[in-house]
């Protein structure tokens, strides 16, 4: 994982040094003047070898000194920048999972039940569909249809900005809970609802099929044919034999789901002006901040190497067959 | 921390694709590693017909294959014929006078204009059915790079084994530790000038390292099969093996997988133009661009995303139908 994140960290490197105009450009914009650009070279180091470079690179990464934001919020510091989005981006990411499951297992398991029935061939039919639809585009049309046409939710942002909400952990609905300020609370959750659901198609569906599927394969077991002819009664069956099985491999799914949510969130994010990684990763982009985006990159790259090994770690917990192997 | 290679569930989702959709029966064993792919050589095949005789005789009586066939051909019929068919230049400011870009920027339909123009004055209809063309090329360019970059690298790797498929590994894996698209918007973010083949070149990137590992794997799979032991016990020439034993032989995971790159690569290049980093032009209109472009107008008219959203979506359904059936009907488990 070590080993992962360095090449990671050269990738981003040399990524930054084939921009056009280079690091100096990225991190003074397009526009400075010759005078600054000198100096900003010599004191990056931009003369000295290219292992002296990356090796300096690496330094200040560790410092989390990245630069100043030019585009998203000129003149901020872009780690803080990252700092304080972070949090927003887990909790949409953690709304959008906790929607996916919840809906993406009962139905998985339904399905599977109920083979070949309508509501599975329906349903089958539905994920498909699901996986087809542009991310964003699922944002917009929630967006147009909940929060303006109807004004059921809120159009853009975390929380209201008249609420002046205390701020405790960067988590707003988590900060309204602690505080005890319900309406707080409620608000914040209200503008997670709409983001959450365009977040949440994606790995609702993969979740789904894999449920079904899963399950599928353990009806077919011997140990769920001797639990029938035990005489054990159904939901002993299902809840101890079948469902305990079937959902192995979900949770495999679950953490191979991060990376897409947090592509999903650069869109869905960018759509509902939701101040989290996502939307600074997409305004980054627009206006090429490349200071937000080195460390944004490289932040959403670990986070993605991280949670796969906590998966990892956690399927050799639930798993006893891995532990032995 | 001894394996640095973490995300290894999406490794071996992709490993146990290579093996499921491989040529050959293979053992139930699940998650067993090289050891037991090594009888996935010898076909036991009771009428004595091939893979894919027998994969087509299923897929013939399949209606969601056949559904996806369908769209499929009707979408690459349109993209070949559609300068014959759209009634309208699609870069002609036809209708620029109804526009009016304070109170209405978006016209709606008129006679002889069934979809409406866009901001531009441009006939949507015409631009949808020449928009399929530059689709289908983004769709099946990006796919032939990835699946070219991936072929080159999986072969050596699966090929010549030892130290080069460790290196070819390594490279891969910490491609695939990337979030796919974030991955594919940083290449695109590279180039000075987007342009329809930085967003082509995006999305192949991203795709090689998913073809190089699944085809190592059943190139793995074919290299400790009976068949290569008998060519190479007979004397054939080593690049023989390769390419004529191993390499048809180890195709057909990664052609399935293809058929579903299609349809996502035409999903990504619609997020590219959404980030800014599609391509600018839009005199050849593509529906990805056409999607971006509209968002702009949303508030205005939905119907100017809604549209080419749509187009997206069969076709996407259309490639995913036809890829998921075929991965079914390749499956040797479910050879029955």
């Amino acid at each position: 994982m070590v080993g992962v994140i360095l090449v990671l960290s050269l990738l981003v490197f040399l990524w930054l040094r084939s921009l056009p105009g280079g690091t100096v450009s990225a991190l003074l914009g397009e526009r400075a003047t010759p005078e600054r650009r000198a100096a900003l070279e010599r004191a990056l180091g931009l003369n000295e070898p290219i292992y002296v470079q990356y090796w300096e690179f690496l330094k200040r990464a560790l410092h989390g000194k990245f630069g100043s934001s030019t585009g998203v919020q000129p003149g901020t510091d872009a780690f803080q920048i990252f700092l304080t989005r972070f949090p927003a981006t887990i909790e949409l990411a953690a709304f959008a999972i906790i929607v996916a499951v919840a809906l993406g297992i009962p139905l998985g398991y339904l399905a599977a039940r109920r083979r070949a029935s309508l509501f599975d061939n329906v349903s089958i039919v539905g994920s498909l569909i699901g996986v087809a639809v542009p991310v964003f585009f699922l944002a917009f049309l929630l967006k147009y249809w909940f929060a303006i046409k109807l004004h059921w939710l809120p159009v853009s942002g975390r929380q209201d900005p008249d609420l002046d909400a205390t701020r405790v952990t960067g988590f707003f609905v988590l900060d309204g809970l602690l505080t005890r300020e319900w309406d707080s609370a409620w608000d914040a959750f209200k503008h997670l609802i709409l983001p959450g659901f365009a977040l949440a198609t994606i790995p609702f569906a993969v979740v789904f099929r894999i449920t079904r599927a899963s399950v599928l394969e353990v009806l077919d077991e011997d140990f769920v044919r001797t639990a029938e002819s035990k005489g054990l009664t159904n939901r002993v069956i299902r809840g101890r034999h079948v469902l305990r099985n079937a959902l192995l491999p979900v949770v495999t799914t679950i953490g191979l789901q991060t990376g897409g949510l947090l592509v999903g969130a650069v869109l869905t994010e960018r759509v509902f002006s939701y101040a989290g990684l996502g939307e600074a990763l997409a305004i980054a982009f627009e206006r090429r901040d490349y200071a937000v985006l080195q460390v944004c990159i490289l932040m959403a790259a670990m986070t993605f190497v991280v949670v796969n090994l906590l998966v990892d770690i956690a399927y050799a917990v639930i798993d006893p067959r891995v532990r032995t192997r | 921390m001894s394996n640095p290679l973490s995300p290894n569930r999406k490794k071996q989702r992709i490993d146990d694709l290579a093996r499921s959709a491989g040529h050959g029966p293979v053992s139930g064993e699940p998650g067993a590693a090289v050891g037991t792919i090594a009888d996935a050589g010898h076909v036991e095949d009771t009428a004595g017909v091939s893979l894919i005789v027998s994969a087509w005789r299923r897929l013939r009586r399949n209606p969601v294959f056949l559904l996806g066939l369908a769209i499929t051909l009707a979408f690459v019929l349109l993209a070949i014929f559609s300068p014959l068919i759209a009634p309208h230049d699609p870069s002609a400011r036809l209708l620029i006078d109804k526009v009016r870009p304070q109170s209405n920027p978006i016209p709606g339909p008129e006679p002889g204009f069934p979809l409406g123009a866009d901001n531009a004055g441009r006939d949507i209809f015409s631009r949808l059915i020449v928009g399929s063309r530059q689709t289908l090329i983004v769709g099946i360019m990006a796919t032939l790079f990835g699946f070219v970059g991936g072929l080159t690298l999986g072969t050596l790797a699966g090929a010549l084994g030892g130290w080069v498929d460790a290196l070819v590994m390594r490279i891969v894996d910490v491609m695939l530790s990337i979030p796919s698209l974030l991955l594919a918007f940083s290449i695109a973010a590279i180039a000075a000038q987007p342009s329809q083949w930085t967003v082509i070149i995006a999305i192949a990137v991203v795709q090689v390292p998913i073809f190089a590992r699944l085809l190592r794997g059943s190139m793995l799979a074919q290299r400790a099969s009976d068949h290569v032991l008998a060519a190479r016990a007979l004397g054939v020439k080593p690049s023989a093996i390769i390419f004529r034993h191993m390499l048809p032989n180890s195709l057909s995971p990664v052609i399935v997988q293809a058929t579903l790159v299609v349809a996502s690569a035409i999903i990504d290049a619609a997020a590219l133009s959404f980030l800014g980093l599609g391509n600018p032009d839009d005199r050849q209109p593509e529906w990805g661009q056409m999607l971006g472009a509209a968002q702009q107008y949303i508030y205005d008219n939905p119907a100017l995303a809604i549209w080419p959203a749509v187009c997206i979506i069969v076709v996407a359904l259309g490639f995913t139908l036809m890829g998921e059936s075929l991965r079914e009907a390749l499956d040797p488990k479910s050879r029955r």
